[in-house]
């Protein structure tokens, strides 16, 4: 029989997973918005955020009574520990869909540009981050979310490539100086979503292995037990 | 002041049962340790051998090596001078019914034929003190009997007995099971001041309360030892599964 408190943990996970579908689908229409110049799909984003909002309430009111009331240990703590984080970053991440739809209004009211980036293209990268890091939290499994962070690297470039690129064209074209600075907006936002989808998957690693790797910090070598006898019990 | 304790091999059994099985363990000086782990797996019957309280029960016998500081508890030492350096503070607070609260304290003492007065009212407040119950019973430790206090004043009655006799190890059998919260949270900041003087050894069911007061956790299974850590480690990322998914409730 399951105990009341894992019935809790399990609950606690499903409301995370909704939470990360929010999250996920904002990010998803900010960037289609942005692709076909979708006025309709901004406006779902703008009304979408409230929801995320309430849902981060609840998940950390949630997690907070566990802690209160069960007193979890190990891997139980552990997990509660990565759910108020992750929620916090998922929270996060509809603020970021939020900013890349009000930019998409903004150039929505301008003359379409043709901008030599590839904003779509870092769109999927960044969706694809996500979505593994919410994967890597499904399953429980840290090579999944190793996987992510792997992938934050290649999303940095291709920021720097889009500013280095956007500044370019600003100053050789200043007649579509607005254009590229919302693209360069964007370019940022995204970048930002590849931030927490990458702290969302470290703190799987954590929540799975106990260890620490934020900020690119490799694990200390596993402290040795101070003496440990691991013989089988009869 | 308090000092280490070194477990090697140590096996114990109750008749043709064995009860422990090759427990090696390094508990350390002025620190508190914690024994953890479900009924029945050995954890009292551990701490019992310690000061050969074990080998009290009929049939029972221990065999190993248990060195605390230079003395070795198997090897040549008396039963009796081994529990006079070691003191042990039971699950039920135990005081003499019939003496007062002073002459619980000066038990000890008066039975190893201590009877110098002044000094004996020295020793029995510097045990109150220590016990932090000196000043709930100074006006009365003559008149009141030992009984008429409160279960947690029975257990820090208990914990002074047990102090007077100054021990350097103090051996705690779930010694907060029958307290409410209240004088559980006073038993465990006793425990952090003693620590300061004594090598404390806990046994407790409450996983909490070992992670409030010992620096070190062993965790106990079936009569092994499964697991022995800084308690921060045990508490958050176990190395053994075992470990884990007892202290997570996954057993036990």
């Amino acid at each position: 029989m399951r105990s009341r408190f894992h019935q809790g943990l399990d609950e606690l996970r499903a409301r995370l997973l909704r939470m990360g579908g929010l999250a996920e689908q904002a990010v998803d229409r900010a960037c289609q918005a942005y692709k076909e110049r979708d006025l309709t799909r901004c406006h779902l984003v703008l009304e979408g955020e409230s929801q995320i909002n309430q849902a981060e309430r609840e998940i950390d009111e949630f997690a907070f009574d566990l802690l209160a009331m069960q007193q979890p240990m190990a891997v139980d703590l552990r997990f509660i520990l990565a759910v108020t984080k992750i929620n916090s970053d998922l929270e996060r991440v509809g603020d970021q869909a939020v900013n890349i739809a009000e930019r998409v209004m903004d150039l929505v009211e301008l003359p379409k540009a043709d901008l030599p980036v590839d904003i779509p293209r870092m769109a999927a990268a960044v969706s694809a981050m996500v979505r593994r890091a919410l994967e890597s939290f499904i399953e429980g499994k840290a090579e999944l979310a190793q996987a992510v962070l792997e992938m934050d690297n290649v999303v940095d470039r291709m920021k720097d490539d889009a500013f280095i690129t956007l500044v370019k064209t600003m100053n050789e074209q200043p007649v579509i100086t607005r254009q590229a600075l919302d693209a360069l907006l964007v370019a940022r936002n995204l970048e930002r979503v590849a931030d927490h989808a990458t702290n969302i998957a470290e703190d799987v690693i954590f929540w799975v292995r106990g260890a620490d790797v934020r900020h690119n910090v490799e694990p200390e070598e596993q402290t040795q037990p101070v003496q440990q006898q691991a013989a089988e019990p009869h | 002041m308090g000092v280490g304790i070194q477990v090697e091999k140590l096996n114990a059994w109750f008749g043709k049962t064995q009860a422990l099985y090759d427990i090696d363990m390094t508990i350390a000086a002025n620190h508190a340790t914690a024994i953890i782990g479900p009924s029945g797996c050995g954890k009292s019957t551990f701490v019992r051998c310690l000061n050969r309280m074990h080998e009290t029960v009929p049939e029972a016998r221990a065999a190993g090596r248990v060195r605390i500081g230079e003395l070795d508890v198997y090897n040549g030492t008396s039963a009796v001078s081994i529990r006079r350096r070691i003191g042990m503070v039971f699950q039920k607070p135990n005081p003499f019914p019939t003496m007062s609260i002073f002459d619980n304290v000066a038990a000890g003492l008066k039975l190893n034929g201590f009877h110098d007065r002044k000094r004996l009212a020295g020793i029995v407040e510097q045990s109150l003190q220590l016990s932090a119950l000196w000043e709930e019973v100074k006006d009365s430790m003559h008149k009141k009997s030992g009984a008429s206090l409160s279960g947690g004043q029975q257990q820090r009655l208990c914990i002074a007995r047990a102090l007077a006799v100054e021990p350097e190890v103090l051996l705690m059998d779930e010694p907060c099971s029958a307290l409410d919260p209240i004088s559980t949270g006073k038993i465990e900041e006793l425990i952090f001041h003693l620590k300061e003087r004594f090598t404390i050894v806990i046994v407790t069911h409450n996983m909490q309360q070992a992670s409030r007061v010992a620096e070190f956790t062993g965790f106990f299974l079936l009569g092994r030892m499964i697991e022995f850590d800084k308690t921060e480690k045990i508490f958050t990322t176990p190395s053994d599964k075992r470990t884990e998914d007892y202290i997570t409730g996954r057993f036990g």
